[in-house]
């Protein structure tokens, strides 16, 4: 219960996510750094990145972003050094290697498969289906023949 | 005492909900009108007992019992009426107790219309939902009792969580478990009818109403939901896919789907199979989302609920229900034949294509939900799924779901002409086309986010009022607006709830990509200039409230220099809980929101000021609401009070014929 406490405390503190004093002159070197907090997680928050979040780690991963773009990082350099410091936890848009493929491809797979199923459905329903319901059975159909051969 | 009342007639109500689960079922299998008659008094009285049980713990909310431990953890003396009320389901076991009770409500509510089903059918709906309310009544009485009492109650209450201390949250989890139960009903129909082995027109005009309910409920509250963590978490944002949001949004999709697929059924008597599948699947991802929201399974802000022993309880209610109902779909879905033909450019492909798109949605978001699970269950990655995947792995459904809505509206049943359906379409599209053009050409930065979305919008509107003039047929204007206002309620519900989409769906692109932010330090007195607006601090003071302080301050906002509004962002502090909220001061705008936020004070005694211009926020709300009241609409047509009736004579005439 502590911990949960501690969480939404977190979650819910009504200092700023980002302060005046950690704002760069430089604006578009700071709308950068807006647009790479937004793809990191707060490590100790629920599902925020740290743009939005009050933590303290926050705070401090906000401050690491901007100093690494200040020393000239492009945001990829930046978002690796941060990977490499807090493993891909901290990335909210996962990667796509290994298995994570899977869950990129998801999707779109499914997509094919359904509208491929939907259309087999579809072309089969252009038909007359009393034909099916109504129509004879093998045994039915045998039966048929021997009476017509009669 | 009234409390164990209420704790005894929860237990009772379980009681009849087994003998209401059991009885009707053999009755129904085996014809004896007696024992089916059972059903409908078992569905009213356990409604009548949860009733009272669930009135007992209000009772002692309301009287702030601290002999409770419910009470005591979850309310407080001090807190308004309105939050000791909502304290009841503000909290795990409350929120079960509310969710039996609205289970119970929607089979009373069955067993009370239902006099014009047949009567096999009734009895194994009412059987099926005392099913589902009975596993739920074993996860109250024996993992969650909310009527245990304390052996010394303490003085005053621990206060309920200061974040569901707000006029938004208070209603959302209403509104929410009517719609996630409400799908129940779509779910104990087509266990009854794969029970039956018969679906047809009859059945699909029965289950559209109880879907459309649980769908306009959901919606409302899934908009609750979103409009509170915009005014309320302090930044303004209003949707984070989060594990809990997704969870009550999957049923949300699904439910769409069903409703359009459940038409097909009806009018056409095609994918019957299909749609008995999405309601036992809609049904299937409520429980998966009170599975994921109970068991705090997947940690989330939501999750106030950690205990595993409560999470297995609940996934075995989920493997048992989803376990029989697919067991049994797969045995006597195939006698599910379909009846009605239709050519490949028709409605019918326009609705399969709507729930492709919608199913294959929800999927995404159910994969993208589970996904750091399975990676840290099978592949040992701890890894994330936030907003920038489900925004870019999302997003294209939705535009392929608009982008093709308004052509599918207005195509005929059984068989189309696509250069005749688009003829009256052109003009809408052109337009559409053009305004998202002139987005772009006006909008500084090249996102597309903004033009796309203003095109899809105008698209959507302007092909529903087109299909809705359409239907006045041929003749002079008077005759036609004449012809307007006795169209069936299903044709205004329809173009309602698809404008409804199209406005929140601008809302959504509009705000995103245009909304403006301003951080600083400002000091008393002090006048900043942002997006056109001057806002001024004029006062900063502190604030007691009933159960909390507030530091509070007074903002003014200028427009040319004529003043628009004064505003008062708070911060509080909530010390029975200690924990702190904001309350951001909203000038809500048709156009815009301005949306300032007060922060800390600083050494130098400024204060940290946030300011956001927020363009059509309001939008996104409005267009939930207006969704809402298209679903309002199509549940007044008269096909299901006339119709219902001509049905009872033919299923009177037809009795003791066996099941197809």
């Amino acid at each position: 219960m502590k911990r949960l406490i501690a969480a939404l405390l977190l979650v819910a503190a009504p200092v700023f996510a980002v302060t005046p004093e950690e704002i760069l002159d430089d604006p578009a070197l700071e709308a950068r750094a807006r647009e790479i907090s937004k793809e990191l997680r707060c490590l100790v928050c629920r599902n925020e990145n740290i743009d939005e979040s009050n933590a303290e780690l926050a705070a401090d991963l906000r401050v690491l972003v901007r100093e690494r773009l200040v020393e000239g990082d492009s945001d990829g350099e930046v978002i690796d050094y941060v990977v490499g410091r807090y493993g891909e936890y901290v990335l909210l848009k996962p990667t796509t290697t290994g298995a994570n493929l899977l869950l990129w491809i998801a999707g779109p797979v499914m997509l094919l498969i359904a509208g491929g199923v939907g259309f087999v459905y579809i072309r089969g329903r252009r038909t007359a289906p009393d034909a099916a319901s109504e129509g004879l059975s093998t045994e039915e159909e045998a039966r048929l023949k021997d009476l017509l051969k009669e | 005492m009234i409390v164990e009342l209420g704790h005894f007639a929860l237990v009772l109500a379980a009681l009849v909900a087994i003998v209401q689960m059991i009885v009707p079922l053999i009755g129904a299998s085996r014809r004896w009108p007696g024992w089916m008659a059972v059903a409908e008094p078992a569905a009213i009285l356990q409604f009548l007992l949860v009733s009272f049980s669930f009135g007992a713990l209000t009772y002692a909310f309301v009287t702030s019992d601290f002999s409770v431990r419910l009470v005591v953890m979850n309310s407080n003396k001090f807190m308004p009426m309105l939050y000791k009320i909502s304290g009841v389901w503000g909290n795990h076991e409350g929120s079960m107790l509310l969710w039996v009770l609205i289970l119970a409500l929607f089979g009373g509510c069955a067993a009370f219309f239902g006099s014009n089903l047949r009567d096999t059918l009734r009895a194994r709906v009412l059987a099926v939902q005392a099913s589902i309310s009975v596993a739920f009544y074993g996860f109250i009485l024996f993992t969650s009792n909310p009527f245990l009492r304390v052996a010394t109650p303490p003085m005053n209450g621990e206060d309920l969580n200061p974040l569901l201390q707000d006029p938004g949250l208070a209603f959302h989890p209403p509104f929410l478990y009517l719609g996630y139960v409400g799908l129940s009903m779509a779910f104990s129909f087509a266990i009854a009818a794969l029970l039956e082995g018969r679906v047809d027109a009859a059945w699909g005009r029965w289950v559209r109403p109880w879907t459309l309910a649980a769908w306009l409920f959901l919606t409302i509250g899934i908009g609750l939901g979103s409009w509170w963590a915009y005014y309320e978490l302090g930044w303004g944002g209003f949707w984070f896919w989060d594990p809990v949001e997704n969870a009550s949004f999957m049923p949300w999709l699904l439910a769409a789907a069903l409703l359009h697929s459940a038409i097909v059924v009806e009018k056409r008597e095609a994918l019957k199979s299909w749609t008995i599948l999405l309601a036992i699947m809609a049904f299937g991802f409520s429980l998966i989302g009170t599975f994921l929201v109970r068991s705090g399974v997947i940690t989330s802000v939501h999750a106030f609920a950690n205990d595993p022993e409560r999470g297995v309880f609940i996934l075995m209610i989920l493997a048992v229900f989803m376990g029989g109902a697919l067991t049994l779909y797969a045995a006597r879905a195939s006698a599910m034949e379909a009846k009605g033909v239709f050519a490949m450019i028709s409605r019918e492909t326009a609705l399969v294509t709507n729930n492709i798109l919608l199913a294959v949605a929800a999927f995404v978001v159910f994969v993208g939900t589970i996904w750091p699970l399975v990676a840290e269950m099978m592949l040992g990655r701890k890894l994330s799924v936030g907003a920038p995947f489900f925004d870019a792995a999302f997003t294209p459904f939705m535009i392929a779901l608009t982008a093709i809505l308004p052509i599918g509206a207005m195509l005929p049943w059984k068989r189309g002409n696509l250069t005749r359906t688009m003829q009256p379409l052109w003009g809408a599209l052109a337009l559409a086309i053009a305004g998202g053009a002139l987005v772009l050409v006006m909008q500084t930065g090249m996102s597309m986010l903004a033009p796309i979305g203003f095109t899809l919008a105008a698209w959507v509107t302007m092909g529903a009022l087109i299909d809705l003039w359409s239907r006045t047929g041929r003749g002079d204007l008077s005759s036609k607006l004449r012809r307007l206002r006795s169209l069936p309620g299903a044709d205004w519900g329809k173009a309602t709830a698809h404008t409804g989409l199209a406005i929140t769906l601008f809302g959504i692109a509009g705000l995103t990509a245009w909304e403006s932010e301003d951080i600083r330090v400002a000091k008393l007195g002090d006048r900043f200039e942002h997006a056109g607006y001057e806002i001024e601090l004029r006062d900063v003071r502190e604030i007691p409230g009933p159960n909390y302080v507030s530091t509070m301050a007074s903002m003014a906002v200028f427009r040319n220099g004529k003043e628009v509004s004064v505003l008062h962002p708070e911060k509080r502090v909530y010390p029975v809980a200690q924990m702190p909220t904001t309350e951001a001061g909203i000038d809500n705008g048709f156009w815009r929101d301005i949306y300032l936020v007060i922060g800390d004070e600083q050494s130098d005694g400024g204060w940290a000021v946030r300011t956001y211009i927020k363009p059509f926020a309001n939008w996104i709300w409005a267009g939930c609401i207006i969704m809402g009241f298209g679903g309002v609409f199509s549940l007044t047509d008269r096909r299901y009070r006339v119709a219902a009736g001509a049905r009872k004579r033919r299923a009177a005439a037809a009795a003791g014929v066996p099941a197809e």
